[in-house]
């Protein structure tokens, strides 16, 4: 009894590893979760580190999603505000979500996101083009974290997926 | 054959059961290690013809064998990206029957349920019945593997089955197909046999013991086994539990593992890894525990540091709960974990280091005889060093970068596989069929079996340390030109090695067609564990009075 016990124990633990595993990445930026935060802070540094914006669309979705600028120069503690342009091209609204994650993912704890248009789904009508923001800052402790020395630019990438239902099933393998 | 005249000499006096009821509804713990050690042998030659025919492949670039297996049917041409995919599905059954199917069945379900109730003086598994459904649900479990080879494209992921490559396509998508579910299935039935068979082990061996066998005084081959189940009861329900995620996110349309649902891939690769790490301890840890009993038998020494030596087998079970990530050195770990899991994966090396230490200790100054079993023991002494040392290698973070998936790491871990676990496998079946089935092995064959099969497998997985570091990808079938003198030699090796499998079959039928008897102890004064104070064959049930140890 104490056996099967032990086997359901570790059965139930890996079933609880999905949360887990999410409040753990989201509380200490693992594997380049980035943070978020309500505002931005008071201190600004003179380090500048370059932040570059990646896109990338699911097959699955039938838009065109692009940053509207490749990098921009952000001072730390610096609130900066970029857009990314999204267009849905097909002949029906489409409801999308994006992910996202930074690179290198060390720096994922310090990236803070203050607003994203990747906290919400996306829904654009037929033909639809919209800018959708993005606000973040990196945070101060980045000045103090060792492992940061080296860290001269950040990837933020998103990639956007379909929420739309017939679309949403998942793209064959191999055709 | 577990019947001679002298176990009829014996205690046992109920009548012969009918073959269908001995065979099919087995409660004796030394039919089921027969069945288990049938149904080893036969996934073996099944595993080890599809990674001969991978070798055949990969003896020249470009992609010329798995074109025949991919004739389009309506062109009538070869198909090449499906001969990629296939050569991919053979990876997989490779190493999921060589895993699930070979080494598990013959060490745990093998010797261990043969020699675990004799070597502590039990007259049976503490659960017969179980133990009989431990062994048939295995059956159906390969079948299940072997039929997703044949469904659709076939599971293509390898042994890991790493979403997102293993979440694409169920089988009611366009181009997807039911072929990774039914190696889930597999898993999950091999999974449940594994675990009641874990649960039956430690019940036999911490309730069943003779009168005077502390735990102290266990072989340390049962030593091995009592490790290595408690390492299966903890990380297999971790397999069952991500393979089951895997399976929603197939068919269900969870997003356990899935990005488009905001789920983690990487999380697949901490609970495969969280099993997958011990899982080769599991494969290693009994082998370890039969090399001790060879090696001290035909040293004639009892061996040296035994304590040491079975808690070197828990500290390296305990160890190998801790270090699972540095599977995944290159997905991007902060440089403090991977430091974490550098040296923890270090650590290792001490227990390992303490046990290869003392079997050589053991071995200074005794009276060594070279019969089959110990040329076995030694040879895997020596290439589970070697696979050992380029481990440690591999255990650093910044060397891993650039050596990850590449040949080096498909050698590092067959010399620790197919030649440790395979190897002290055959020292184990030498030492052992005398007693198990009452005929002798012929020495010659014997001798001639060992060193075609470490003349083979060492040609076949040394050049591959060559191919790894100069950087030859694994799981690919084509590759650069400049791969292809080493990658003919590993081609060879492989040939040879298979022909050392089929000269095993042939001395197996040899030794039963002359049926040369054998005495209750063959190896003489060096035998000190109690299965050798039975005939040979034992009786069909032993130590109804209970042998006390003293």
């Amino acid at each position: 009894m104490a056996l099967a016990g032990l086997v359901a124990g570790m059965v139930v633990l890996t079933a609880a590893s999905v949360p887990l595993y999410r409040i753990f990445c989201q509380v200490t930026g693992f594997g380049g979760t980035p943070m978020r935060a309500e505002a931005a802070p008071d201190t600004v540094f003179d380090r500048q580190v370059t932040v570059r914006f990646n896109a990338d669309t699911d097959p699955g979705l039938p838009w065109l999603f692009k940053p509207e600028q490749h990098l921009v120069e952000a001072r730390v503690g610096e609130s900066k505000l970029v857009f990314y342009r999204a267009e849905n091209n097909a002949a029906h609204p489409v409801t999308g979500q994006a992910v996202f994650n930074v690179t290198p993912a060390k720096a994922g704890a310090y990236f803070t996101k203050v607003e994203c248009f990747c906290f919400t789904e996306q829904t654009l009508q037929a033909g639809q083009k919209v800018d959708m923001p993005v606000s973040f800052f990196i945070d101060p402790a980045f000045m103090t974290d060792a492992n940061m020395k080296d860290v001269t630019s950040i990837t933020l990438s998103y990639t956007f997926y379909s929420q739309t239902q017939e679309a949403a099933g998942k793209t064959a393998a191999v055709q | 054959m577990a019947y001679g005249e002298t176990a009829h000499a014996g205690h046992d006096d109920h009548a012969k059961p009918s073959f269908v009821r001995r065979w099919l509804m087995s409660t004796n713990h030394k039919d089921i290690g027969t069945l288990y050690l049938i149904f080893a042998i036969v996934a073996g030659m099944i595993g080890g013809a599809l990674s001969v025919m991978m070798r055949m492949e990969l003896a020249e670039p470009g992609i010329q064998i798995f074109t025949h297996l991919a004739i389009n049917p309506v062109t009538g041409q070869p198909d090449l990206d499906r001969a990629r995919q296939i050569f991919n599905v053979f990876i997989s059954a490779h190493g999921l029957i060589m895993i699930f199917f070979m080494v598990m069945p013959a060490l745990i379900g093998g010797f261990g349920n043969w020699f675990v109730p004799l070597m502590i003086g039990a007259p049976d598994m503490a659960f017969p019945r179980m133990n009989n459904i431990s062994f048939w649900l295995l059956v159906p479990a390969l079948g299940l593997l072997v039929m997703s080879m044949f469904v659709g494209e076939g599971p293509g992921g390898g042994w890991t089955i790493y979403p997102p490559l293993a979440v694409l396509g169920n089988s009611s998508t366009p181009g997807g197909d039911a072929s990774i579910d039914l190696a889930i299935f597999a898993l999950h039935v091999a999974g449940i046999s594994s675990i009641l068979g874990a649960i039956n082990f430690i019940t036999t061996i911490l309730n069943m013991r003779a009168p005077g066998m502390t735990l102290h005084k266990m072989p340390l081959f049962v030593w091995s086994v009592l490790v290595t189940v408690f390492l299966l009861l903890l990380a297999l329900p971790v397999l069952a539990g991500a393979i089951t995620m895997l399976l929603t996110d197939r068919n269900f349309g969870t997003h356990f593992f899935d990005a488009q649902g905001g789920g983690d891939p990487i999380l697949f690769q901490h609970l495969f890894w969280f099993f997958g790490h011990p899982e080769v301890y599991i494969l290693i840890l009994p082998g370890f525990g039969i090399i001790s009993q060879v090696v001290s038998t035909f040293s004639k020494k009892p061996v040296f540091g035994y304590l040491g030596m079975a808690y070197a087998m828990v500290g390296i079970g305990v160890i190998g709960f801790v270090v699972w990530a540095h599977h995944m050195f290159t997905v991007g770990m902060n440089v403090d974990t991977q430091a974490y899991f550098v040296a923890a994966t270090l650590v290792i090396a001490v227990p390992t280091g303490i046990k290869i230490f003392s079997w050589i200790a053991t071995m200074w100054g005794g009276s060594i005889e070279f019969k089959t079993p110990m040329l076995f023991a030694l040879g895997m002494i020596f290439l589970f060093t070697v696979g050992g040392v380029t481990g440690v290698i591999l255990a650093n973070a910044s060397v891993d970068q650039s050596m990850h998936d590449t040949y080096y790491v498909v050698a590092h871990f067959h010399y620790t596989m197919s030649m440790g676990a395979l190897f002290s496998m055959f020292a184990g079946f030498y030492y052992w069929v005398g007693k198990m089935w009452g005929v002798q092995y012929n020495e010659f064959l014997g001798k001639l079996h060992f060193w075609i099969s470490f003349i083979g497998v060492n040609l076949i997985f040394f050049p591959q340390h060559f191919l790894g570091m100069a950087g030859m990808p694994r799981r690919i079938p084509d590759y650069n030109d400049v791969y292809q003198g080493w990658n003919h030699v590993s081609s060879m090796g492989a040939y040879l090695s298979y022909a050392g499998a089929i000269l095993f079959l042939i001395i197996i039928v040899e030794a039963f067609m002359r049926k040369r008897k054998v005495a209750d102890n063959p190896w003489g004064e060096g035998a000190t564990t109690l299965e050798w104070t039975l005939s040979s064959p034992p009786p069909f049930h032993q130590f109804n009075d209970l042998p006390r140890i003293k």
